[in-house]
């Protein structure tokens, strides 16, 4: 593909703690974010999908390895080298109550960004404002109110009309829907499907419910402490399932349908997931796999296609899973032979 | 008989705005051995009902009864509800951080909880029941880790110790306020797998209160989903997702992202506030088949004959499949 909006090498961000020890949030990933495409990032807890989104958004300095947007790097650039490049990447947050300031009004959270990059001010801007308003689906009259006057779904209208600002590029989108009901997360998951085609978005979405992330992802990328263990367009890495990790993230997934709740086998897994500051060796998954192998414990799978997947579907995993295999009664075997 | 009565609860606190009706007129049976789930979005009224009929909610304006086992929960005297919280009603909740003492050790608790309600048992037979309860819920090594504080537990073993602490008595009843929502998948996973065991093997009646209808598939045995302080429907699990009549719950599921890259099908709006509640159908103002009698208040009635099957909707209840979703 040459339409590469947006390129993560080899990036690393590491965390000192109070113990000297240092937490690997993102442990060396490597991917590309496609124009107009929307890339689903998906992990539990800690796998480090924050971090990594906050590093695309160079909201974070990298530790090591580099970001490039539009071929440019941007992993390098002082706060005022990339206050142009803000126009083309921002950001939406999960918590509409925390990113949002209370005690300002409404139009002055939406129209910041005019302010910031010069563009409009006084009635020119009051009036860029309420289109905003009125594309996210508020109503401009309520210009002059405060975010506690607004509900939650209506808040996070209020992070979406304010990221759109400056029409940007890229939109980075850190869990947006988590906090909300169902029939309201229904309500901002179209909000940004329709804007999306509008103006030609190109989303990495963050989310840790995968069936919102199959929902409005192209292709996704599944994370496990610090790493991506998979990455493929989303119907193959629902139907092709490569890594165990993967499958059994796939299958602890609650469905809401009896009949497939009653007949399914779960996998589920045992332990938890280990600290990020002292990630296993080899392979981070192997001390929960189900198959993991002895290899598997020294070994660091590259990712990279296998089997006989197109170069477009990559997982890191030494044994990956055929279609149709049987993860359920699998053991591992970690003795040596 | 059932396990839990409850009758026409209703639940309202003053606030200097007015009066928050959070139930009204909420009924619903729990039999022995079985799960019901409570199914709502926030501010429906799940949480505050149940712990209403726990006696968790002071300061509110209760009335309606709540039998368990002979005793009407609702007018019962603090000594009463003491006895029967823990011993014959355990309880677990969405945090189990902020539910576990962070400066004692986890046994200590769990020991404590057993003799407040049975000082007979012996401290260190207590201890060794504490032992057993969290190899019972899954806690590897459970004789070394009794000793450990809530913190150095993750949260799916802190909701493990929970469990234990709640399961301690063998209780009849055993109350799950979102237990897994604060759990990654794979954690929830195992949680709702350790709930699953422990009822069959104990017999404990669970109800299940959730915002997740995947939870409720896969947990439920009858299903009461409430929206505005009132429920709108209650069926058998399979009938709620195969031949509901509610637009409610129908609005619900089909909000919920679907396989194909369809576009979504939320239910516009939002919900009223429990202040001003509208006269008639509380879900009027955000259904799509609203029509003049709405502005009356719908009572529940059976759906397609069957009393185990009720829809509070103005809406022909004559045909199972009515309105397809």
């Amino acid at each position: 593909m040459n339409d590469v909006l947006l390129k993560v090498d080899d990036v690393r961000k590491e965390f000192p703690t109070h113990s000297k020890e240092v937490v690997q949030a993102v442990a060396g990933v490597s991917l590309e974010v496609h124009k107009g495409e929307t890339l689903g990032l998906v992990g539990e807890t800690g796998c480090g999908k924050s971090s990594l989104a906050r590093c695309m958004a160079h909201l974070y300095d990298v530790t090591s390895g580099s970001v490039w947007f539009e071929g440019h790097e941007i992993s390098k650039l002082s706060r005022k080298a990339m206050r142009p490049l803000r126009r083309d990447v921002q950001v939406i947050f999960q918590d509409p109550y925390g990113s949002l300031n209370p005690r300002r009004r409404v139009g002055s959270i939406i129209g910041d960004p005019f302010a910031i990059h010069n563009i409009a001010s006084g009635n020119e801007r009051k009036k860029k404002v309420q289109e905003l308003m009125e594309l996210v689906g508020l109503n401009p009259e309520h210009y002059n109110r405060f975010p506690a006057e607004f509900s939650g779904g209506q808040r996070q209208r209020i992070g979406v009309a304010r990221a759109l600002a400056l029409r940007p590029k890229l939109v980075i989108c850190d869990e947006p829907v988590s906090a909300l009901d169902v029939s309201i997360q229904a309500q901002i998951i179209n909000l940004l499907s329709d804007l999306q085609r509008e103006f030609d978005l190109t989303y990495v979405f963050i989310s840790h419910d995968l069936s919102v992330v199959r929902h409005v992802s192209d292709r996704i990328a599944v994370m496990y402490l610090g790493k991506i263990v998979e990455l493929a367009p989303t119907s193959e890495l629902f139907g092709q399932t490569r890594h165990p990790y993967t499958r059994a993230l796939l299958s602890a997934l609650p469905v809401a349908d009896p009949d497939t709740a009653d007949s399914r086998q779960q996998i589920i897994l045992g332990g938890d997931i280990p600290a990020a500051t002292n990630p296993p060796t080899g392979c981070r998954f192997h001390t929960r796999c189900p198959k993991a192998r002895l290899d598997c414990t020294a070994e660091e799978p590259a990712l990279e296609p296998v089997l006989d997947d197109k170069p477009d579907h990559r997982a890191a995993c030494l044994y990956p899973l055929t279609v149709g295999e049987d993860l359920s009664t699998a053991v591992p075997d970690l003795k040596a032979s | 008989m059932a396990l839990l009565e409850v009758r026409d609860l209703r639940v309202s606190f003053d606030t200097p705005d007015g009066t928050v009706r959070a139930v009204r007129g909420l009924s619903f049976d729990v039999e022995a051995g079985q799960t019901l789930a409570v199914v709502g979005e926030s501010g429906s009224g799940k949480s505050v009902a149940t712990q209403t009929i726990t006696g968790l909610t002071r300061g509110a304006k209760v009335s309606g009864t709540a039998y368990f086992d002979g005793t009407d929960l609702i007018t019962a005297d603090q000594a009463t509800l003491r006895r029967l919280r823990g011993a014959q009603i355990g309880m677990i909740f969405q945090d189990p951080l902020s539910s576990l003492h962070p400066q004692y050790r986890i046994g200590w608790q769990i020991v404590e909880m057993i003799r407040a309600h049975d000082l007979t048992i012996g401290k260190q037979a207590a201890r060794k029941r504490a032992a057993e309860l969290l190899t019972l819920v899954g806690i590897p090594r459970a004789s070394e880790r009794i000793d450990d504080y809530p913190h150095q537990f993750s949260g799916g073993m802190r909701q493990r110790v929970m469990i234990a602490m709640a399961m301690a008595l063998d209780p009849a009843l055993l109350i799950a306020d979102e237990p897994t929502t604060a759990l990654d998948v794979t954690v929830q996973a195992q949680v709702l797998n350790v709930m699953r065991r422990l009822q069959e093997q104990f017999g404990t009646a669970i109800i299940l209160i959730t915002h997740d209808l995947g939870v409720v598939a896969e947990m439920a045995d009858e299903v009461v989903v409430m929206y505005a302080g009132a429920v709108m429907e209650r069926a058998p699990r399979r009938d709620i997702f195969y031949r509901n009549h509610h637009p409610y719950t129908q609005g619900l599921l089909a909000s919920l992202p679907a396989r194909s890259g369809d576009r979504l099908t939320p239910i516009q709006g939002t919900p009223p506030s429990l202040i001003s509640l509208p006269k008639g159908c509380p879900f009027a103002a955000r259904c799509s088949h609203v029509f003049d009698k709405c502005s009356e208040p719908p009572p529940l009635t059976d759906v397609g004959g069957d009393p185990r099957h009720q829809s509070a909707c103005w809406l022909p209840h004559d045909v199972n499949e009515a309105v397809a979703s």
